[in-house]
Order: structure tokens, then sequence, then C-alpha cells
């Protein structure tokens, strides 16, 4: 039977081989590394979401500065605006090197793979062009910090995170009769949005246990999360719906609304046991297989429910099983991973990227990414990227890979390795006689290299 | 500039190297899809949302040339004369063959039943959703189109270009490729990739199928030009197996100096539908429809610098030998200050769905009810204004 192996852990598990930093010795090891210090957060930093408030706020106040009146203000104040938009889409596009630097350099490259695997999980983005850039901080600030906590405690970070009540559209509902909505009829009223999702997608998952007038009284029991003018969560007992609301059988609330009410339906959604199965089972699919072992999935499920969601002990369950660790490779890598692997395995520096230009970087990362068919960050919907296979390996998909493949690391590498050690650095024991073959025969370096980063082999994890 | 990697060429490569990519199911089954109906329906998503009054520009209103100020146009500023009421914005001017051959419509004041908020995100996702709410579905309405439409094949319908096209998501399959990826790689890499994708039947197939559509003798498209390779890759899968090809034109968010910002974007529509008619040539040119939609219009004032901001009731694009062209669909509204939505912007008078309705109707033959309960869920088609010939 299967069990584990460093480079399948690495590869499987990890953000890809290394010819510098070794895999990980054992599973105990790899959970170990999620509960030590996160080293990459500080080496390579992302801006907390805090940080990111800031900028709105005096960029939103710069475009209030216009005076209709006197064109030439106007005029300035859209200058300095336009600057602080520049400004933000650069620091963003650092921020995307960042996290390619964090895949690179990690000895810990289940974390990683958590993060990612979270944030699309809660995927929230920004709906106007001010906010469009805010998904990295959310992800640093809502998610990084508790992929090794409990899933409710995630859940609660993610669902009332100030980007979350934005994009699902929270911060415009009010409760019909609220004390806010008596006085302005303009208001508005209830938006189902996040509470939808929140049941079809963090944690019953769609064919869940729920119905509509559940997701009507849990929408009502959100009223009152929103954000302040700072854009930071604020809780606003005056547009919550006042009395009580009843979800999947349990009652919330009351008068005054109180913003535990939420946190204890939060909770108690997070620990059904429709949620234990969806999440266990997502997570199989994404780290294990497109059709996961039954047992391994029961398995996940019941350690959820034992532990109160210990999302640690559950990554313990899924690391044990031999399931876990059954060859060949199966799952394609999405592009995101497909490339951050690629970098590992090129062992990109520090010091390269920031040489860089943001052309460069638009046209070896970003653009490639979105032909492959996964912008950075931007999924098409709150139901994230997809997991199945057939999502990646289209014709488009597998050609812009082959050609970021061949063209792009280069770049990123001047100095590229010697390509027939490099088939064994980035496979290991999964190197083919063809990829080797390959490896030898192609006319130039930047094609042998690209081969081996095309490969099945090296998409397959 | 020479193509290393023609369809031709690599089948005769891949022979020698002992694999030919004929014998792969997934271009099996391609090259056997039967077309399950003949009309071709182009849908062109104009992103950014179109001024529609600068487009198809209503002189003819009383009210619209101290509404518009230095943005009114009409025939008297250059503008095409249409139908002594409507001028077309000269950056236009080379369809107007097109108008005069009956193969150029527009529909004015229409709008998706999105309202207030006006954000691209929020009108866009409902364009594509084809839905009255934001947030209802997943998937896009010609997605559902084809779910409801026998034999569909993964290249009946296309979306082709950079950028997502949410508005062919969802459960039916759909092809797509951008013209940008240009599988230019030496002979002998395009070989070797060949023989590592080997190992994998499902990577496989899909580099296989890549190879073939790189090879249709597309060029490296250049910046300048790479609407005119998403419209010429469009055309000549049209003229085979694919029946329904969508992609966007981008650029229309012309917040300043709208007299100089609006016309590349012009420029490339009108170059699309060029391009279209003529890489279609005239037979399937005489089936296809094009219909260009955008998330909304714009202010009918100007603003502050030149430009318009975000609005509601726009105007649609209607092409191809298909439509009833050489006329304006629609009811004017108006551009009183009463007669507008919000007093600011051009009320809408239609459901911008509507009109494709009826283009899908024709088209596909796919019945009414269908169309109102899940192509467009909650649209009442209303009248057949009689959209195609």
């Amino acid at each position: 039977m299967a069990g584990f192996s460093p480079d399948l852990a690495e590869i499987r598990f990890g953000c890809g081989l290394s010819p510098t930093i070794a895999p990980p010795t054992s599973t105990q090891a790899m959970l170990q590394g999620l509960q030590g210090p996160d080293e990459m957060a500080q080496r390579f930093a992302i801006d907390s979401y805090a940080d990111y408030e800031t900028w709105l706020t005096a960029t939103r106040h710069l475009r209030k500065g216009e005076d209709p009146q006197d064109k030439r203000d106007k005029m300035q104040a859209l200058e300095a605006f336009k600057k602080a938009r520049r400004d933000q889409a650069l620091a963003s596009l650092g921020w995307a090197m960042q996290a390619q630097l964090r895949w690179t350099w990690t000895g810990t490259g289940f974390r990683e793979r958590l993060v990612s695997f979270w944030a699309d999980h809660f995927t929230a983005m920004g709906k106007n062009v001010l906010m469009r850039t805010g998904v990295a901080p959310y992800v640093e600030t809502s998610i990084r910090p508790h992929v090794a906590a409990s899933f409710p405690d995630l859940v609660i970070a993610a669902v009332t995170s100030p980007l979350m009540l934005h994009y699902l559209d929270q911060v415009t509902s009010v409760g019909p009769n609220s004390r806010a909505a008596r006085r302005r009829e303009a208001l508005g009223g209830l938006n189902e949005n996040l509470a939808r999702e929140v049941m079809e997608l963090h944690t019953l998952g769609v064919g869940g246990p729920y119905t509509q007038d559940d997701v009507r009284q849990l929408a009502e029991l959100f009223t009152g999360l929103s954000v302040n003018k700072q854009s930071g969560f604020a809780f606003r007992p005056a547009y919550a719906e006042p009395g009580a609301e009843t979800i999947l059988g349990r009652r919330y609330g009351g008068d005054p609304a109180r913003l535990d009410s939420v946190h204890a339906a939060l909770r108690d959604l997070a620990l059904h046991p429709a949620t234990a199965e969806h999440i266990s089972r997502k997570l199989a699919v994404h780290f294990v297989s497109d059709t996961p072992d039954p047992d391994l999935v029961s398995a996940m499920t019941a350690r959820f429910l034992d532990t109160g969601g210990d999302l640690v002990k559950v990554y313990s369950v899924l690391l044990g099983h031999p399931a876990a660790w059954a060859e060949p490779l199966r799952n394609v890598k999405p592009p995101q991973h497909f490339v951050g692997s690629a970098w590992r395995a090129l062992a990109v520096t520090p010091e390269r990227v920031a040489a860089m230009r943001p052309r460069e970087i638009r046209q070896g990362f970003d653009r490639p990414l979105a032909t492959m068919g996964q912008p950075w960050l931007t999924p098409n919907g709150p139901d994230g990227f997809p997991e199945q296979d057939e999502a990646w390996v289209t014709p488009q998909g597998v050609a812009a890979r082959l050609l970021w493949a061949v063209n792009v690391p280069q770049t990123l590498r001047p100095q590229l390795p010697d390509p027939r050690a490099f088939v064994d650095q980035a496979l290991g024991r999964f190197a083919t006689d063809a990829v080797r073959f390959a490896a030898a025969a192609a006319e130039s370096q930047a094609e042998a290299v690209g081969l081996v980063l095309a490969s099945p082999a090296f998409q397959r994890r | 500039m020479t193509r290393p990697f023609t369809r031709r060429g690599f089948l005769a490569r891949s022979a020698l190297i002992g694999c030919s990519a004929a014998a792969s199911p997934f271009l099996t089954r391609i090259s056997l899809a039967a077309a399950p109906w003949d009309a071709r329906l182009v849908v062109i998503v104009l992103r950014g949302a179109m001024d529609g009054l600068d487009v198809v520009q209503p002189y003819g209103d009383p009210d619209y040339a101290r509404a518009r100020g230095a943005l009114a146009g009409g025939p008297q500023n250059g503008a095409a004369e249409l139908d002594g009421f409507f001028s077309l914005h000269p950056a236009l001017g080379t369809l107007m063959p097109l108008w005069a051959a009956g193969e150029l419509g527009f529909v004015h004041a229409v709008s998706t039943p999105y309202r207030e908020k006006r954000s691209h995100f929020d009108g866009q996702d409902i364009l594509e959703a084809g839905t009255d709410t934001l947030g209802a579905v997943r998937d896009g309405w010609l997605n559902r189109l084809l779910t409801r439409l026998p034999g569909v094949e993964t290249r009946t319908a296309f979306a082709i270009g950079h950028g997502e096209m949410k508005i062919l998501g969802g459960a039916a399959p759909v092809a797509d490729w951008t013209p940008e990826v240009d599988l230019a790689l030496s002979p002998q890499a395009m070989q070797l990739a060949e023989r590592i994708m080997q190992e994998d039947p499902a990577f496989h197939a899909a580099f296989a199928e890549a190879s073939m559509l790189a090879g249709g003798g597309m060029g490296g498209a250049d910046k300048a030009g790479a609407h005119l390779e998403v419209a010429k890759f469009a055309a000549e899968q049209l003229r085979g197996d694919t029946r329904i090809a969508a992609f966007s034109i981008n650029g229309w968010d012309t917040h300043g100096r709208q007299h100089k910002t609006l016309i590349p974007a012009l420029e490339r529509l009108a170059g699309t539908l060029t391009s279209l008619r003529d890489t279609l040539g005239p037979a399937v040119w005489g089936k296809t429809a094009v219909v260009a939609m955008t998330e909304f219009g714009r202010t009918v004032r100007i603003n502050g610098t030149g430009g318009t901001d975000h609005g509601t009731g726009g105007a649609m694009v209607l092409a191809g030998g298909a439509i009833r062209g050489g006329k304006v669909h629609g009811t004017w509204p108006g551009l009183d200050e009463a007669s507008l939505f919000e007093r600011r912007d051009l009320m809408p008078t239609a459901d911008v769905r509507a009109p494709a309705a009826w283009l899908l109707h024709g088209l596909t033959g796919l019945d009414r009810a269908a169309i109102e309960q899940v192509v467009f869920p909650g649209l009442d088609m209303g009248r057949d204004a009689g959209f195609l010939r």
C-alpha cells in the first residue's frame, strides 16, 4: 500500500520540488510546520487589510476632493487620484510577486497550499475600481492566519471581513423593519446574497439541508453586519431586523441585535454534519483526486465532527490516509500552482524579482495566467475556480502553459539550469523517459526547460 | 513571417513520429459533429458601457443638441445620415455600405433590468447571465441556450479572445481559444512536445487540438490588430461546424475627452464587423446575425471632463445578412428632462434581452417558452419587431 514519500509530499501537498529546499521528512513535520511561525509572511510581506483600508480612505478623499466649480482644482485632484490608482496597481503586482516568492522559498509548502485553497473557498473580490486590488490584503488578514485554526474561526474571519461584506452585498442589506429603514425608506431592504452563499458555498454545501426560508432568516440575522466609512468592519444594530431568527430549527438573536448572535449562527453552521462532509470532500478533491476514496472523506468528516472542526486534526487524517498517497500523480495543477511550482523549480531569486519592470510582470505573469484560465485571484464568481481537471486541460490552457514554459523561465532566471539535471530537480522520481529524451534533444536550453515544465509529469500532482 | 506549424505540417510530422492526430478521439468527434442548425450567431460584449447616444445620434430630437453640448453630433457635424432622425458616429462611417445593404441595424433605448447602481461589474454580470436580478444563476444565457438545443458539440460554440466570457459559461460544452496563443515554437520543439504529451491522453488530446487551432494561418496578433485576429478566427470557425461565437470589444468607458477616446473602440467595432463579413464570405454572412450589446448606456449630459458617466438606456448593434437592417428599431423615449431616467440617463423603453431573444428564436427555432423560462428567465419577449429577414 502506498504511503508517505518526501517527493510526493512536496509535489501533492506542497509547492513542488525545489533544487535548494528539502522536501518534508514526515507528515508530522508537515503539520508542525503549520503551527510554527509564518516565516514567509515575514520575509515576503503583503499589506494587511488595515493598511489597505488606510489607502482606500485616503484615495476616496482624493476623489471627493474634486470641486466642480474650479476646473483647475478638479483636474489636479483627478491627477492625484489617477496616480494613487496607478500606485495601487503597482503595489498589487508586487503582492502577486511576493506570493510567488513565498511559493518559491517556503519550507512549509503545505501552508501556502492551504492559504490558496481557503482563499478560493472563501472567494471575495472588490466590485469597483478602487477595491479591485483588495483581494491579497483580504487573504493576508482574514484567511492566512486562520488556516490551522478551527473551521468556525475561519468562517467567522472570512464571512465578516469587510471585503466579503462588500463582495456579497451585505453592506447594502438592511432589515426591512429596522430602525434605520423606518427612518429612511430609500435605504432599501434585505439582500440575501451573503446568507445564501454562506450556506451554499462556505458551509453546508449546495446539497445541504437548508431551505429558502433558512436563507431568508440568516439574511435577516446578518442585517447589521456592515463596514464603516474607513471600510473597516462595523456592526450597526440600527440596521438589524428586529426579533429573533430561526435557522435550521435553532433560534438566534433578539433585541437588541448583537454580533454574538451572528457568530453563534456561523459557528453552528460551521460545525453542522453537512458542513463537515462538504469541507472534507472538498479538501480531498483538491489535494488528492477529483473522485476521492469515500473512506478518506468519511474518516476526515468523522474527525472534523469529533474535534469541533479543528483543521489541523482534519489535515492529519488526510495526510495519514493511504489513499492520499496513491500513485501515479493525478490532479492537474491549476495555472496559479503550475506557475508557482515552476518558479520554485527554477529557484527564482528575490533580487531578480526586484529588478522586474511592471510590464515584464504583466507579460510574464498576469496575462499568461489569464490565458491559462486563471487570472490572479479573480475567479468567475463566489464559487471560486474549478477543481475539475477538465477545466484546465483545454486546448487553450495546454497551449498557454507550453508557451509560458518555453518563453518565460529565461526571464525569471537568465542563466537557466542544465536541462538534463533540471529533469530530476523538477520531477524527482516522477521523471519519464520521454521527458528525459526531450530535455536532451531540444535545440535550445529554453525549449528544453520549457518541455520539462510543460510535461504532464510536471503538470500533475 | 513563416508559420512553422501549420495544420498540414503537424499531421505530416505526427505521422513521422508515429502518432496521427487524426486518430485522437477528441479530433474525430469534432470532425464528425453534425451542425444542429444552419444559421450563425455572433455575440459581441461591448465592455465598459458604450455611449449609445454618441454612436446612434438622435439629432432629430429637439432636446438633443442642448443636452449633449460639446458632444452633439448629427450630419452637420460630420456624422453619417441614417434615417432623418438618427445619424451614425463618423468613426463608424466605413459601415455605411452595410447599412445601405440592409445588413446593419440598431435597437435604441434598451437596457438590462439592472438599475441605479451603475457598476460595470454588476452590469456585465447581469448582461451575461441574462437574468432579472444579480446573482440568480452562475451560468451565461448563451450556454443555457445550448443546453436546450440538439446535437451540440464542443465546437458548436466558441468563446474567443483574451478574457472571460461568462455569457458562454455553464454546463453545455463550449470551446475557447484566443488567437494570442500563437504556438510558434520550433518544429523540433513541437515534435518533442507531441512526444511528451503522448504519455497522457487528456493532455495529448488538448495539445493536438491546440496545434490545429493555432495552425490555421493566424498571425502573431500584434497589439493593434488583435481584434481583427479575433474576428478572423471567429469567422474561420463559423465557416465550419461552429454556430455561435462570442467575444468582447473593450474600451467604451469614456469618462473624459469622449470626442477622442470613443474613436478607437468604434474603429475596433467597425473593423471587427467588416472583417467578419469579409472572412465569412457571402454565403455564410448571408445566414449570420451579429449582435453587439453593452452593460448600460451613459449619461445624457456630458461631465466636467468632456466625457460621460455611467447611465442606463443604451443602444445595441445588429449586423449580418440574416438581420433586417437599414433601420433603428425601438421606441424613442425623448431627451427632455422629464423623460430621462432619474433625470440623467436615457430612459430604457425595452429590455435588451428581447431583441436577442427574437434572434435566438428565429435562428435556432427554439420555442418562445424555453427562451422566456430557461435562456432569459423572467423575460417577456413581447411582440416580434422583425429583427430578422
